[in-house]
């Protein structure tokens, strides 16, 4: 079994976000780049499919020469081949146009990725490349197995659990709680030296959407306390409620 | 605001120390991160409160290959540079020094002796199974009446016939000892002081725990007694070194990694105490905009700074193999009194708050306490500084 996983690097949810000075994108300074935690999910699942049945795992990352760390973490963690897919687009189709036509033909029988890219949010490239290379998906998956040509997926919807079957090749897309992601381990750091990372020219195909502007949320007013005795201040809080803040 | 168990995800780094990192040292360090976030910040201080070492956190470590990571892989270890060994001591003591301690002993006093010292038999039959964290080692060297001077040693060995040797003496102060599965034992014979692996069980060999310390609380310290123990040369007799030479070289390997590791626990307190202060609000203002404070901070990140690149350029001196066990002494004396002294000064920061387990820093100012003088007192490194550039020994 062949499985590809798409990992994104993202900036650490510890770094505090500046706008760069084109009013669109996050200013690079002072950012730590990390494997976005949704894929960590993505790439457990792959290693303990690899496991289990003995599957070949390659990892891709579409991005810059600094996209190299997350593939080189995920050789670490025990991924077989790893692949930069150099391009420049952000907009989530021009991704997934990249990624499924450099998939498409190579016999993957299982491409997993996380169900969203932390920041971005947009949780469009999984489906998409599945819709782009015609083959089944599921997504937001919290439980997968993998039969002979087959997949069960567990997926979270409201209130309950979805329970998904369908043939490979699929993409499937993790949610938290898919399992636990291992730490990589010292030998598996200095193994993942021994292996290269192939770099793949990737076509910038059009996106459908461009991002205009990017703009911080508003700073929080300043908070307003109440004076007087305990019945003045549920008073005044009441009438806050209900006349400014027209909660009932 | 951030307790014992804020989990910053990163290190500090004032002046670019990262940069000089290979892809390997900045992954090795950022796992140990994770798993010192992950696995021992939520559960260290009731440890440390109760007195006991989390036990089920040494398979854990062994299966990422945390003992002995700079031996060779053939011993089923990872074959790490020495600065990312540093930096693996690094994370783990901002964890716990009890934690950094057990892996220090495991890595550099028991698998490094039997791999440097051992015969090829000791190496095959012990590295694996302790790197894997199957085994678990101790190191007895010091006695009750020897400490600074251990070439006074009385613990005696003596051959006898058969290819036995008898060995009698105490030991004390000996880190992992209660739970080691084996022990190197350092013994006056008629050769010079010779290097023996005294198997758990062996009949005449108890290791009673030490208890009542105010620090490294989370670590087994323990006594070794031994009686009229009887083992046999082949396999407990360390043949490729004699002399004092012998136990010496071993606490090099340690002490470079105490120089790391200090600086872990210094970071903790550095990091949490300016969060603290950035909240902490006096006056109408966070305590941090005060000169006295800042002050403080001041001193405590240029200290961490130059800590962290007399160790880097200790740790690429040793993968060199050009460095020299009085370069070590320096980087241990200065980099423990620096940690000490950051710690302190956290713990002013956070006023009452810093006395309490709900922040790291009094449990790491206890425990450098104890690791300003073990493994070479502080004023014993002076002393070992001051001959190498004297040339006169003061202290013979």
């Amino acid at each position: 079994m062949k499985i590809l996983v798409a990992l994104k690097q993202v900036p650490d949810t510890e770094t505090r976000i500046k706008v760069a000075a084109d009013g669109k994108s996050i200013d690079p300074a002072d950012v730590k780049w990390i494997t976005s935690p949704y894929d960590e999910y993505a790439l457990e699942e792959a290693i303990r499919l690899k496991e289990s049945k003995a599957a070949e795992v390659t990892v891709v990352s579409l991005g810059s020469d600094s996209a190299k760390d997350v593939l080189r973490n995920a050789l670490a963690l025990g991924a077989d081949n790893a692949v930069l897919l150099k391009s420049e687009a952000s907009d989530p189709l021009a991704i997934a146009s990249a990624l499924a036509a450099w998939a498409k033909g190579k016999g993957f029988d299982l491409i997993l990725a996380g169900n969203k890219g932390i920041g971005g949010d947009n949780a469009s490239v999984g489906p998409m490349i599945a819709e782009l290379l015609d083959i089944a998906q599921a997504n937001v998956v919290v439980k997968l197995e993998i039969g002979d040509g087959t997949f069960r997926a567990e997926r979270e919807i409201e209130g309950g659990t979805e329970v998904i079957e369908g043939k490979l090749p699929a993409v499937i897309t993790a949610q938290k709680g898919l399992n636990e992601p291992r730490y990589a381990s010292l030998k598996g750091i200095m193994g993942a030296k021994k292996k290269t990372i192939e770099e793949v020219d990737g076509a910038a195909p059009s996106g459908s959407t461009s991002v205009v502007g990017m703009v911080m949320p508003p700073a929080r007013p300043e908070g307003r306390k109440l004076d007087g005795e305990p019945a003045q201040q549920a008073a005044a809080l009441l009438s806050a409620l209900k006349d400014e803040a027209k909660i009932f | 605001m951030a307790g014992a168990y804020a989990t910053f995800t990163h290190m500090t780094d004032y002046m670019g120390f990262q940069g000089l990192l290979t892809d390997e040292e900045r992954m090795v360090r950022e796992t140990a991160r994770d798993f010192v976030n992950g696995e021992v910040l939520p559960i260290i201080e009731k440890h440390a409160q109760d007195q006991t070492f989390p036990k089920h956190l040494i398979s854990k470590m062994g299966e990422l290959g945390f003992y002995g990571p700079s031996l060779p892989e053939e011993y089923g270890c990872a074959g790490l540079s020495s600065v990312a060994y540093g930096l693996l001591m690094y994370e783990l003591e901002r964890g716990d020094s009890g934690l950094r301690s057990f892996a220090s002993v495991q890595g550099s006093l028991v698998m490094w002796p039997i791999y440097a010292y051992g015969s090829e038999a000791q190496k095959q039959y012990w590295l694996p199974k302790m790197a894997k964290g199957e085994k678990i080692g101790c190191f007895g060297l010091t006695e009750p009446d020897f400490g600074s001077n251990p070439g006074g040693m009385l613990t005696k060995a003596v051959r006898e016939p058969g290819g036995k040797w008898r060995i009698n003496g105490t030991k004390m102060w000996i880190t992992n000892g209660s739970i080691a599965d084996v022990a190197v034992v350092w013994a006056q014979t008629e050769d010079g002081i010779r290097g023996f692996l005294v198997e758990k069980g062996t009949p005449g060999f108890n290791a009673p725990e030490m208890k009542g310390k105010w620090s490294l609380r989370a670590s087994t310290t323990s006594e070794l007694v031994l009686e009229d123990v009887i083992v046999e040369e082949e396999k407990s007799l360390l043949p490729h070194v004699k002399g004092l030479k012998g136990p010496l070289g071993c606490l090099t390997q340690a002490r470079f990694g105490i120089a790391w590791g200090a600086l872990g626990a210094a970071d903790a307190c550095y990091q949490c105490a300016l969060d603290y202060a950035q909240h902490r609000i006096q006056f109408d203002r966070p305590i941090a905009s005060f000169q006295l404070q800042q002050e403080k901070f001041a001193w405590m990140v240029t200290e961490l700074t130059k800590g962290q690149f007399l160790v880097l350029q200790l740790g690429r001196l040793k993968d060199a193999k050009k460095y020299t066990p009085a370069q070590v002494s320096m980087a241990k004396m200065n980099n423990v009194n620096a940690a000490l002294e950051i710690c302190r000064k956290a713990r002013t920061i956070l006023g009452a708050n810093g006395i309490l387990d709900e922040y790291p820093i009094m449990r790491h100012m206890a425990n450098l306490e104890s690791v300003y003088t073990y493994e070479g007192t502080h004023d014993m490194h002076m002393l070992v500084i001051g001959q190498e550039v004297t040339g006169i020994p003061a202290y013979r």
